[in-house]
């Protein structure tokens, strides 16, 4: 019972729509601004980087590049201020932490397109 | 109605409120809730109280005595029996009470637990003192010891209460104004914003303010 109820609970926070994807994926992220009263879907397009925890706690790091700065940011995979997120392309890494992403830039830091068949 | 319920500490997660923030907060697993006796100002006992029990167990390991008490409200043995104080007189024996009959969403209550034992513990961790601060001039091997415990020979002696080192931890604590974030009427369960006292499967008290 006691494990039970915390599934349970963790049960009502998840979303069941999202798509497949792990590191190495370049996705779109559609975030939900909410400026004074209005509110607007600002994209988020990187690489994801790692996806860790689970149940309700999972969350993703997408990392881009924004006029030359490397910026990372991570999102709860389940929180309601994500509206949708796009698989653009799908990556072929061959580790679950792409931390040297981050001391690569140009060509080094390209990632092969996975091949789907 | 009864200022309070007991409940059972069942874990931590989060759970992400209208806004998109993600609050941490405790599962407390609080019912149903049987009551075991109504104590009433005007009654032998002379003043108004609710007696509520929580959590069965079996009836070979309950006492004659307290097997004749469940007995008498209709109830089956139940391993927790705490009393709470009463608003009304809406309530008799054998009446079930849950989450959602005494709390609200977004109220704030109290929530009493009995933390976790932490064992025999040095004065930095029980009282936090901050040790003796340097590690040279002669504090080689005292850098969490209390210090001086006192003067010399007035009064030579240790006065009484002095902070030491000692058993740490399995105390009666309160935690105040604690948000009821959810409750989830078909599972008992309340869901409190923060850290509650005790380990997981320890009976907690929630109070009302």
């Amino acid at each position: 019972m006691a494990t039970n109820l915390l599934d349970i609970v963790e049960a009502t926070q998840l979303k069941d729509d999202l798509p497949e994807f792990g590191p190495g994926d370049t996705v779109v992220v559609h975030l939900r601004v909410v400026e004074g009263d209005k509110e607007r879907i600002q994209k988020y397009e990187g690489v994801v980087m790692q996806k860790r925890g689970s149940g309700s706690n999972t969350t993703f790091t997408v990392r881009k590049i924004s006029s030359g700065i490397g910026v990372e940011r991570i999102f709860p995979v389940h929180s309601p201020r994500i509206a949708q997120i796009d698989v653009k392309r799908q990556g072929h890494v061959r580790r679950a932490r792409l931390n040297y992403l981050r001391e690569r830039t140009g060509k080094s830091a390209r990632i092969r397109a996975r091949k789907t068949n | 109605m009864s200022s309070g319920l007991i409940g059972k500490k069942i874990g931590m997660t989060s759970v992400f409120d209208d806004a998109g923030n993600n609050i941490a907060c405790t599962v407390i697993e609080a019912g149903p809730n049987l009551v075991t006796q109504v104590k009433t100002e005007d009654g032998p006992d002379g003043y108004s109280a609710v007696q509520l029990a929580f959590d069965s167990k079996p009836e070979k390991n309950t006492t004659k005595a307290m097997q004749g008490h469940f007995a008498s409200a209709g109830t089956e043995p139940k391993r927790k029996v705490i009393e709470f104080d009463r608003a009304g007189d809406d309530l008799k024996r054998g009446d079930e009470l849950h989450p959602d009959d005494v709390f609200e969403e977004g109220e704030l209550i109290d929530v009493v637990g009995i933390s976790k034992g932490k064992g025999f513990q040095g004065v930095v961790k029980r009282h936090g003192f901050s040790g003796v601060g340097m590690r040279t001039h002669g504090q080689s091997d005292q850098q969490r010891h209390p210090g001086s415990v006192g003067a010399s020979a007035d009064p030579s002696r240790v006065f009484k209460g002095t902070r030491m080192g000692g058993r740490m931890g399995t105390d009666r604590t309160m935690i105040k104004n604690l948000e009821v974030v959810r409750i989830l009427p078909d599972h008992n369960a309340v869901l409190v914003k923060g850290s509650v006292p005790g380990a997981k499967n320890s009976y907690v008290e929630l109070h009302k303010k």
